[in-house]
């Protein structure tokens, strides 16, 4: 790696020392950049200076950094998972930036996913939307013979499409609404194109969506920059199907 | 899923998918009206006394023109406190805002970004318009031996203001924006979303939203050049 082809960055990082401080954007200046480092690999350069120099480093949150696990997050130069299309932080790499840049770098915001420490946010308002019913809970039996439980092509790839969602909270974050709909969609979505999940589809949707509003997400206005920003290009069809499930839930009472 | 014998209940009234389906049908009933609305409007280029026999009728018959004015009121209170309570909502979720907070450019449009300030718009546009027209300066005709409103001279005089007719068209072409959006995203929240209609749809959208746009507009520009004219 020659010098000549690192760039240097001026940075401008949100840090907070824990969810009650107020916080503030601090400015490095990080030198020696590599662009074939990932934009994750930055960071842990510019923590290992700041370790060096007995600083605290800069918590974030990141796991797998294969782009699957939906750990990572980042709102970077004011886009969820930065510029690129269908890209989560991790799988970003630095040659998306030019010497002398000035890349600011936040936790995402909404008041369901507070903040925990610098760019960390607690997003277990997910998993309490999962809890309410993203799962099949009746007995589907043995494995079946194949074919026997016959799924057209189009509804299988339909919710393998849903199933892509890896949680990581982009859609929320870059929501001017601070919305959940397109995670909540997914996630409906997937388990009612199939038919193991389709037998609890209309209470799944109804519980989901209650839950989903009870922890303070936004409403949704139909303007697909969640669909623009998720890593996975999951789309807001599924918000639409969110939609005519719920409705056709809440008119249809499946009680005397 | 705990609560397996809920039935059509309150709380669904109140969700979020519910309160946008509300404003999708109020809205989409408005863009009703709107249409109505022109067409009725463009008599005023035919002819003065058409206009004029036109609003005649529509007066003249009070059952008709309480009910379809008790229902747009309705409706138009119920998307405008609707449209209210979801913004504020809507802020609330996002306590503190971003340092900076930039769009892809792949989904938000300036039409679906400024809905609430173009609503905002229609609602003191609306207040005006019902003052300078319905509520303005009354000038009495005589037609085929029937004596009525003459309207026509009313509307005349306001678009022969350069105020008033900008006024007008500025409005308009809020109006238009704020339906560009409006017309697909109520299909959408209701769950309407197909890979070959949807598209058709969001063109469709537009198209409606440059007919009224375009059409309000030009009675406005038709005004004020029979105004300077005269």
């Amino acid at each position: 790696m020659s010098d000549t082809n690192t760039m240097t960055l001026n940075l401008k990082i949100w840090r907070q020392a824990s969810t009650k401080d107020k916080g503030q954007i601090v400015d490095y200046v990080l030198e020696g950049v590599s662009p074939d480092m990932s934009f994750l690999e930055m960071i842990d350069m510019l923590n290992e200076q700041l370790v060096a120099k007995n600083d605290d480093p800069i918590a974030f949150d990141h796991d797998c950094r294969e782009g699957i696990c939906g750990m990572c997050s980042l709102m970077i130069n004011g886009q969820a998972h930065g510029p690129e299309k269908a890209t989560t932080t991790c799988q970003l790499h630095m040659r998306s930036f030019k010497d002398g840049d000035t890349i600011a770098i936040e936790p995402w915001r909404a008041r369901a996913f507070p903040v925990l420490k610098d760019l960390m946010v607690d997003r277990s308002a997910f998993d309490k939307i999962i809890e309410a019913g993203g799962f099949v809970n009746v007995n589907t039996g043995n494995a079946q013979d194949a074919n026997s439980i016959l799924i057209p092509k189009e509804n299988a790839d339909l919710a393998m499409d849903a199933a892509a969602c890896i949680g990581c909270g982009a859609c929320v974050a870059s929501c001017k609404n601070a919305s959940a709909m397109l995670f909540v969609s997914a996630k409906i979505s997937q388990l009612a194109l199939l038919p193991q999940g389709e037998v609890e589809a209309d209470q799944r949707a109804l519980s989901m969506v209650e839950k989903m509003d009870e922890l303070g997400f936004g409403n949704c206005t139909n303007e697909a920059e969640c669909e623009a920003s998720c890593p996975k290009d999951i789309s807001i069809s599924n918000i639409a199907r969110m939609n005519r499930g719920f409705l056709k839930a809440a008119v249809s009472a499946k009680t005397k | 899923m705990s609560s397996s014998t809920q039935s059509f209940s309150r709380s669904y009234f109140l969700s979020s998918v519910v309160k946008k389906q509300i404003m999708a049908v109020t809205g989409l009933l408005l863009c009703g009206f709107l249409l109505g609305h022109l067409a009725g409007n463009l008599l005023i280029i035919i002819s003065p006394d058409a206009f004029n026999q036109y609003g005649h009728a529509l007066v003249s018959n009070k059952p008709l023109l309480y009910t379809a004015e008790a229902g747009l009121i309705v409706l138009f209170l119920v998307h405008l406190c609707m449209a209210a309570k979801l913004t504020v909502e809507n802020n609330t979720a996002r306590p503190q805002k971003y340092y900076i907070k930039q769009k892809t450019g792949r989904g938000a449009t300036f039409a679906s970004s400024t809905m609430p300030y173009t609503g905002l718009i229609i609602l003191i546009f609306l207040i005006t318009h019902l003052n300078s027209f319905k509520y303005g300066t009354i000038y009495m005709t005589t037609i085929d031996g029937v004596e009525m409103r003459d309207l026509y001279r009313t509307v005349m005089e306001f678009f022969a203001q350069p105020l008033g007719a900008a006024w007008y068209a500025f409005a308009m072409i809020a109006m238009a924006i704020h339906v560009s959006h409006g017309f697909w995203s109520a299909f959408q929240s209701f769950g309407f979303s197909h890979s070959k209609y949807t598209p058709l749809l969001r063109k469709a959208g537009i198209a409606y939203a440059i007919l009224v746009g375009a059409g309000f507009t030009a009675l406005a520009l038709y005004g004020y050049i029979q105004g300077v004219q005269a």
